[in-house]
């Protein structure tokens, strides 16, 4: 292992971070969504040196057929840490660990998703960490999420995730790898921001009770800061698309043409009615 | 009452839209009387109804849909098809054959045979059941099956089939476009069933661009008048004997493929009475049968709006 020692110090005498951050400032956040042809709806996240991709398909025919669900689609997440995603060599079997962090972001994605519109369905989540620098589960969820919405799968809103965390006594929002590893404790959480309700909530270490409350009240307001960027990209990769090719006669006047977009775009819906 | 949402504008799953007596639809839900997206989409308000057109999914089957399915099992009276989508459907040889029918129904359509159906039933609790009696429903003989995203469906046969009529004007070719995504195209030649192939792929990725229609009838006219000047020979010929012949030629190929597989002498005569029946017009039945829905869609619609 590359030689790693703890830092003298995880809150400088200034009172910024390791990375020069303040305490309740995020990593610098890329998200794309629209990143893997393929896939149903695909998406990745660059927070900080965490780089992850997710990969959405479905909602598709659910093999095998024992985990059948009747009344709704069944949600399945995979994820998966590559072997060089770490400077120690990963090993690639699927790890506790990995099954855990696969289970946990089912549940957080779970309360979003209006999955009893596919009965019997199943839709597959795949979740690939190229790069891991801490917070990978969160960046997952938030990752996750824009792909299940790139691809078309119906949902109450897009769901942010992030972690919360002490370190020198002080609690910190979204933290790096070393403050992880050797700070005093570890709270990610993901929320339903329309309600602000909560989908995940673990804990590591230990924390007072008004920390903890604090810690989330931290926690939810990061989240929402995150949502709007979550919100942001998706935006971004759907006008784009739209205006791509329609930008040399979007400003004819089309207002009594006959082949009229809304009209087309509508009939299949008008058939349902029926 | 208010509306937070510019009309055809792309809105994002949680997207606050309406708020009041609107009612939701396709694509929104309803938490306490406030209408979210829960989708990624184009937001429309219609009367008071507000819906998100979906940009992206899989195939849901609706009944009354006309699919291009292929059949990927014979199951004693049962033919499975793989009609795209998470549902696989199943056709009961009593909607698709007359009867008396052999006992082994996989003479009249085997394994790998692709064919146009429409849905007849779908609930939550039964997967599709399709039905082949409805005028132009058949195996599809020949051509190709090309995949597009269901979601782009519509503006492929656009209103009352305008995009679809349009292709098949300029290129000559039949076709048919089944709502969960896949389109039959049989062409005279290589080079225009390459044109059709992108120009079905050119609205697939346009699909929300506007004067979609004069583009890429642009486009086919262009590109047509370069292939009838550089293969003149091929085309014409073949145009012509498209153009004469297709409801004799072209008919008697299918009837004749039809009929080689050994049946018991009965029904070969009810069959050849029933493919006699649909097939001598098959072609221009498809559009119409096309194009009817679209009108009544038209109509239907009207009506809805007269209603507010």
């Amino acid at each position: 292992m590359s030689p790693e020692t703890k830092p003298d110090f995880l809150i400088s005498p200034e009172g910024l971070r390791i990375d020069g951050r303040r305490t309740d400032e995020l990593r610098p956040i890329e998200l794309k969504v629209g990143v893997l042809k393929q896939a149903d709806g695909s998406a990745s996240i660059r927070q900080g040196k965490t780089y992850i991709i997710a990969a959405v398909y479905g909602p598709r025919e659910l093999h095998p057929r024992h985990l059948t669900l009747n009344d709704r689609a069944y949600l399945r997440v995979e994820y998966r840490m590559a072997t060089f995603s770490v400077p120690d060599r990963k090993r690639p079997a699927p790890s506790r660990r990995e099954k855990e962090i696969s289970m946990v972001v089912a549940n957080a994605l779970k309360p979003a998703l209006f999955l009893e519109e596919f009965p019997k369905a199943v839709v597959d989540v795949f979740v690939q960490v190229i790069q891991a620098d801490g917070g990978t589960r969160c960046a997952a969820i938030n990752a996750a999420s824009l792909a299940l919405a790139d691809a078309g799968i119906p949902m109450r809103c897009l769901i942010p995730a992030v972690a919360v965390g002490k370190a020198d006594g002080k609690l910190l929002v979204d933290l790096g790898d070393e403050e992880d590893k050797y700070g005093q404790g570890d709270v990610p959480m993901a929320i339903l921001p329309t309600t602000d309700e909560i989908t995940l909530l673990q804990q590591d270490g230990m924390f007072k009770k008004e920390e903890l409350l604090e810690a989330m009240q931290m926690g939810i307001n990061s989240c929402k800061y995150l949502h709007e960027l979550q919100k942001e990209a998706l935006r971004r990769a759907y006008v784009k698309k739209a205006s791509e090719n329609g930008d040399e006669d979007d400003d004819d006047e089309d207002d009594d043409f006959d082949d009229d977009m809304e009209t087309d775009l509508g009939e299949a819906d008008l058939m349902e009615d029926e | 009452m208010a509306v937070y949402f510019q009309k055809r504008e792309v809105v994002v799953p949680g997207q606050l839209l309406a708020e009041g007596r609107y009612r939701a639809s396709f694509g929104t839900y309803d938490e306490g009387g406030k209408i979210f997206s829960s989708l990624v989409g184009l937001a429309e308000l219609r009367g008071n109804t507000v819906k998100v057109v979906a940009l992206e999914g899989a195939y849901i089957p609706k009944e009354g849909d006309l699919v291009i399915g292929t059949i990927t099992l014979v199951a004693g009276n049962n033919w499975k098809v793989d009609i795209g989508g998470p549902y696989g459907a199943s056709l009961h040889a009593n909607n698709a054959l007359r009867r008396p029918y052999s006992d082994d129904i996989s003479e009249y359509m085997d394994m790998g045979d692709v064919i146009a159906a429409e849905v007849i039933a779908f609930d939550r609790g039964s997967g599709p059941f399709l039905g082949m009696k409805g005028r132009g429903l058949r195996v599809l003989q020949g051509g190709m099956v090309l995949d597009v995203s269901p979601a782009k469906i519509p503006r492929i046969i656009g209103r009352r089939g305008s995009m679809i009529n349009m292709i098949k004007d300029h290129l000559n070719i039949q076709t048919m476009v089944g709502q969960n995504g896949r389109i039959w195209i049989r062409a005279p030649n290589t080079a225009v069933l390459r044109l059709a192939i992108k120009a079905f792929k050119t609205i697939e990725e346009q699909a929300h661009t506007s004067k979609l229609t004069d583009r890429i009838s642009e486009m086919l006219a262009e590109e047509m008048s370069k292939i009838g000047s550089g293969v003149e020979d091929e085309t014409d010929s073949e145009e012509d004997s498209i153009a004469d012949t297709v409801s004799a030629s072209e008919t008697e190929d299918e009837k004749a493929s039809e009929e080689v597989e050994p049946k018991p002498e009965k029904e070969s005569k009810t069959e050849s009475e029933a493919t006699t029946d649909t097939e001598d017009e098959s072609v221009d039945v498809v559009a119409e049968v096309e194009n009817n829905e679209e009108e009544e869609v038209d109509e239907k619609q009207k009506e809805e709006v007269k209603e507010k």
